[in-house]
């Protein structure tokens, strides 16, 4: 059997799990991206493109921010998948304990659950942009072709939760790191506003984070006649390698983090 | 290493920094033999039971299982284990079938014969009322039989099963005993670990007596019970105030007791001469009982203490 093989396994059983358990949670994915398109990019957006100043944008606010919480949205769910089902796992129902007395390694686990977060992804992605395009946000393709780097920057941040969440001993961490690390983020990485209107000081902080990388990534992919203020002039593969290297090394590192915690 | 044992273990330690949870035990397992691990809590034996399906590392010592190297081995060996773990880890948000067909996949074992298998074992596990129910809904003994059941979705060699019963009320014991003793019936081999001394002379037939991480001894239930203890106990209680007159009182009755908190307990060959006795002396008590001697006495003699506080 193959790690392919194994991991594979894995990802079905989570496709299992996500059959019985999608009602739950049928209003993160379908209702959120209703309301902060509604509230933000229509409401707030008609405020914004009605002003006039040196920040304003050379397209519809709903344009803007529909793009920056494509990402967000997979920063959050990406967050959220690697942090409490793994906390779950190892701790509140052992579930991995199970996985780990058949043929399966931790390796095979941290594997399969990143592939199936890349589908779990892709799926609630998927509806985000069907209702963008519904709100008149972004056109179909461009919403399709946004889809990829959505997904990657969601799948690097699943990855660093996953690492992250296996360090810890209890959900505390979980909330801190929702409050200190997600929620600043959220508001000052790219989402609602260009990071060039962040007080100089804090431009280049933004532009270390992983999500500023994932908003540019999805905004230059799919506007790709957007120039500054809407993007920053920062290459393209940047934001890529950035993404991919992060979640390259929250792989190994949860595979290693993991096996410690799991088989002493 | 004899290539009769399915595991084989010699000065297996197992040390988690400064406390030796295992010291230096050495125990061989044979095919269709229940084999036992008595102890107490924290005797050691859960750390045994992880070192054996390889998801602890041993600290010292040799440990094969199948005649493998539970290091290098550990995928293979799993592939013929069956494990009952203490804890209770089914997926709750799945059904009963869900349950073993995940874990048959796991196996990667084909989705035709799990299907078959799924029918078999929910029949074994008298589960086929439940098979779409989801885990959530399932009473303590319906849970513990469908682990078992989880556990032998792979047809394993062995099966090893960590407190098995621990926390289910009398009657859903009897059944997941009577499940086991069937189990035992169709040759399987199993490793039971237990603080329920009722348990291990039920289903065990060889055991190790372990306590604080060594093994104090081994033998069938017949044998350790004829080797550390008599044949009959007989429990005196004492009207409280009276204890150390009563004590007394038995001085020289018998060649061995051992006081309680709450009782003495009098180790004889022969009860009814030794209630006789009591009787012709006027032995004050408030209650008394004769039975024959478990595995309970047994570890009392071995190490002191009781099995359970």
């Amino acid at each position: 059997m193959g790690l392919a093989t194994n991991a594979g396994h894995f990802v079905e059983a989570n496709f299992i799990g996500y059959r019985r358990t999608w009602r739950g949670r049928v209003i993160s994915t379908f209702v959120n991206p209703v309301l902060f398109l509604a509230g933000l990019g229509i409401a707030l957006g008609s405020m914004v493109d009605a002003g006039s100043g040196e920040a304003q944008l050379p397209i519809p606010y709903i344009t803007f921010a529909a793009t920056g919480l494509l990402a967000a949205t997979a920063m959050q769910t990406g967050y959220g998948e690697g942090a409490w089902p793994i906390m779950a796992g190892i701790k509140w129902r052992k579930s991995f304990d199970a996985v780990l007395a058949t043929p399966l390694g931790v390796g095979d686990l941290v594997s399969g659950y990143l592939v199936w977060g890349a589908i779990h992804l892709a799926f609630t992605l998927g509806v985000y942009a069907a209702i963008a395009v519904l709100f008149g946000a972004i056109e179909p393709l461009p919403a399709l072709v946004a889809l990829v780097p959505a997904v990657l920057c969601g799948v690097a941040f699943q990855a660093a939760s996953v690492a992250f969440t296996s360090r810890l001993e209890n959900e505390t961490g979980l909330t801190s790191m929702m409050r200190f690390g997600i929620m600043p983020m959220f508001l000052f990485s790219g989402t609602f506003f260009p990071v060039s209107q962040l007080p100089d000081w804090m431009e280049p902080v933004a532009a270390l984070t992983p999500l500023f990388h994932g908003v540019e990534l999805v905004r230059k992919l799919a506007l790709p006649e957007a120039g500054p203020p809407v993007v920053s002039t920062m290459p393209l593969w940047i934001h890529g390698a950035y993404l991919i290297a992060i979640t390259l090394i929250a792989w190994l590192l949860a595979i290693r983090w993991l096996s410690k915690r799991l088989k002493s | 290493m004899s290539n009769a044992s399915l595991v084989s273990a010699k000065g297996l330690t197992k040390r988690f920094g400064d406390f030796v949870a295992v010291d230096g035990i050495d125990f061989e397992i044979h095919p269709g033999e229940a084999f036992g691990f008595l102890g107490p809590n924290g005797a050691g034996k859960t750390s045994t039971m992880k070192m054996i399906t390889t998801v602890s590392p041993i600290s010292d010592g040799d440990l094969t299982v199948f005649g493998l190297d539970p290091a290098a081995e550990g995928p293979s060996i799993r592939s013929r284990l069956g494990v009952v773990p203490q804890e209770n880890n089914l997926d709750e948000e799945l059904t009963v079938a869900e349950n073993l067909y995940v874990y048959g996949r796991y196996h990667d074992i084909p989705k035709p014969t799990i299907r078959g298998r799924i029918d078999e074992l929910l029949n074994f596990a008298q589960l086929e009322e439940k098979r779409n129910a989801t885990v959530e809904s399932l009473s303590g003994g319906m849970k513990r039989r469908l682990i078992i059941a989880r556990a032998l979705i792979n047809e394993p060699d062995l099966v090893i099963l960590d407190e098995p019963t621990t926390g289910l009320d009398p009657q859903a014991r009897h059944v997941l005993w009577d499940r086991l003793y069937r189990l035992k019936q169709q040759g399987a081999t199993l490793i039971i670990t237990t603080h329920y001394m009722d348990e291990a002379e039920q289903l065990c037939d060889r055991l190790v007596v372990m306590d604080k991480g060594v093994i104090a001894d081994e033998g069938s239930p017949a044998e350790l019970i004829e080797r550390h203890s008599t044949r009959d106990v007989v429990e005196l209680r004492f009207a409280s105030g009276t204890e150390e007159a009563g004590l007394d009182r038995l001085d020289g009755v018998v060649e061995r007791m051992e006081p309680l908190a709450d009782r003495v307990l009098l180790y004889t060959n022969d009860a009814a001469a030794l209630v006789d006795l009591i009787n012709d002396r006027e032995i004050e008590h408030v209650q008394r009982l004769s039975r024959r001697s478990t595995l309970e006495d047994v570890f009392l003699h071995l190490t002191g203490r009781r099995l359970v506080d």
